[in-house]
């Protein structure tokens, strides 16, 4: 049961062969079980999991079940749920219980879907490891001594060890597609504005997006067909007819045409990694896609951009945190400024408090426009780039990261060395494009992702790419030896 | 760009972060070294570039002036740290 997708769950709760109460006790019983080795949910919700499968099995009954009726999911630790912890992987909201339920919980809630608890991300999304959580670390499942990647890494670890068919995932520099890369699933960023960002507690809010992560393309389509679309409460949403991403899946390939920006590979690139996206390629080329060398020049310039703006939003956005309305207060203030600097102090971690620092430093008087403007600056040119490689080609590929999983412990010292795994992700986020992450191969027994990129509001292609290329490999069934 | 200790005292301050007295020389030291790898920037000709604030250049999105939003604020503030007949209580402000 744990080896199948969520499409073979739905036909099989469909067809009457399982029930959903029956599917979502295994999963409760299997998290119970083996995640205390994983550490990929901060909160378990068994008791609402089992009410939403009773009410998901009377609904089937009556005739009124959807697609997504029964189907056990996870959400990330960012999403408000109501009644239910949010900590976003924060001390300062550890004692936060949502008054309400972001726009995407609430979509799957509607659809009939099952929620198996929140899971583990690096604190207010600013990580590429998971190792700024409060809660510890979440471990990659090839290698308990590895990180699952992050900051979506809970959500990829917990889909990858088979504790839940998929979960949710929020990626603002690669949080989606560089942890379903680090643990072999698959993973969809769309473009900037697909889905609501209601309730999905802020970073940088010009770069996040919320989006599925599963271990097969044909599920991230059922999943985007239940988040996308425009939500009202969201003025940033994108007022785009949504398609059924399901529906192209089976598309043929022929005559696509595909860049690979050789600036992806690069020496920074892992050889065998390399290698892997060569062999990628091929399998491609063998279903008529058209392969050409492309160049997107201004890659390695996403880094600096990227922590100029990120920071800067997020040194804005975090300013909530204040302990006056929600969240954590220090004890004993003695006066007001007193209040917000221990709260905050003692509130956020290391990372947090280095980013929100270098926002405030990057937007203070004298150093706006040598920062924050040239930032921006240099986030139209990447803008750029990739406008005039989409008059050429339908899509663009390459790896999702340089490396596969690190260690645990390995880059957590040394900032700029993590953000420099983030090299081929961040630069979508700034143009806003959809992207995705696709398991392409193994590498010393730790699973190597290939990256596609899309044109704006461009999903279904991607997902119809990688479900054909899915068709023709099985990098994606792959399973850890510790599941 | 490098920094020293009074400027991460005075980014602190300014970012409302009590931070641990400890902690600065690691904070100075990772914080000179993201604003040394942010300074790439600075190779880049970017004379007479437009600033992208937004990727999609969308502009906000207005609605009918309508009353939408119930009352809530008994559910909303069940979650501040502390309350008082309806109102967020702080220390004390003006003496």
């Amino acid at each position: 049961m744990f080896e199948k997708s969520l499409t073979e769950l739905a036909q099989d709760l469909s067809s009457g062969n399982l029930s959903s109460i029956e599917l979502t006790q295994a999963y409760i019983d299997r998290i119970a079980a083996l995640d205390p080795q994983f550490n990929s949910f901060i909160t378990q919700t068994p008791e609402i999991a089992l009410a939403q499968a009773k009410a998901a099995d009377e609904a089937r009954a009556s005739g009124n079940a959807g697609l997504f009726t029964g189907l056990p999911i996870a959400h990330k630790d960012l999403f408000c749920t109501e009644g239910v912890r949010t900590s976003c992987g924060s001390r300062m909201l550890d004692n936060f219980q949502s008054p309400y339920d972001a726009t995407i919980v609430a979509r799957f809630k509607q659809a009939g879907a099952v929620m198996l608890g929140k899971t583990n991300m690096d604190e207010f999304a600013m990580g590429s490891s998971n190792e700024n959580s409060f809660y510890g670390a979440a471990r990659n499942p090839w290698d308990l001594d590895r990180v699952p990647g992050g900051s979506s890494g809970g959500s990829a670890a917990a889909v990858a060890a088979r504790l839940t068919p998929a979960a949710t995932g929020s990626d603002t520099g690669g949080s989606i597609r560089q942890p379903a890369a680090l643990c072999g699933i698959t993973g969809i960023k769309p473009t900037y504005g697909r889905v609501s960002r209601y309730g999905m507690v802020a970073y940088a809010s010009s770069l996040d997006q919320g989006g599925p992560m599963a271990r097969t393309a044909e599920d991230c389509a059922l999943m985007l067909n239940v988040m996308a679309g425009l939500d009202p409460m969201d003025s940033t949403s994108a007022d785009q007819a949504v398609p059924n991403y399901s529906a192209t899946l089976n598309t043929r390939i022929d005559g696509l045409k595909i860049g690979v920006p050789k600036e992806f590979m690069s020496e920074d690139l892992d050889p065998a990694i390399a290698d892997s996206i060569q062999q990628a390629i091929k399998v491609l080329e063998q279903a008529g896609a058209v392969i050409k060398e492309v160049s997107l020049p201004n890659t390695r310039m996403s880094i600096p951009a990227y922590y100029i703006i990120a920071p800067a939003e997020a040194s804005s956005n975090l300013s909530r945190f204040d302990g006056v309305r929600y969240g954590y207060r220090c004890d004993d203030p003695k006066d007001l400024e007193d209040l917000y600097k221990r709260t905050r102090g003692e509130g956020f971690g290391a990372e947090v408090k280095r980013r929100i620092m270098v926002g405030t430093y990057a937007l203070c008087h004298g150093y706006y426009d040598a920062y924050y403007k040239k930032a921006q600056q240099i986030r139209r040119l990447i803008q750029q780039d990739f406008a005039r490689l989409f008059e050429e080609v339908d899509l663009i590929l390459g790896p999702t990261t340089p490396h596969p999983a690190f260690k645990i412990g390995e880059k957590s010292n040394d900032p700029v060395a993590m953000y420099m795994e983030d090299i081929f992700t961040l630069s979508l986020n700034l143009a806003g494009l959809p992207g995705m992450s696709v398991p392409c191969g193994m590498v010393n027994g730790l699973p190597v992702g290939m990256q596609l990129i899309g044109n704006y509001f461009d999903e279904a292609r991607l997902l119809n790419v990688a479900h054909q290329y899915q068709q023709m490999t099985d990098w994606h069934k792959q399973k850890p030896a510790t599941v | 760009m490098s920094l020293d200790r009074s400027d991460v005292e005075r980014i602190a301050h300014l970012a409302r972060l009590a931070i641990d007295e400890n902690d600065i020389p690691e904070y100075t030291t990772n914080l000179s070294s993201i604003l040394n790898l942010v300074d790439e920037m600075q190779q880049i000709d970017t004379q007479g570039i437009e600033p992208l604030a937004h990727p999609l250049d969308s502009v906000q999105r207005l609605r009918a002036d309508e009353i939408t939003e119930l009352n809530q604020r008994d559910k909303l503030q069940a979650v501040a740290p502390q309350v008082e007949e309806g109102l967020f209580l702080v220390p004390k402000v003006i003496e």
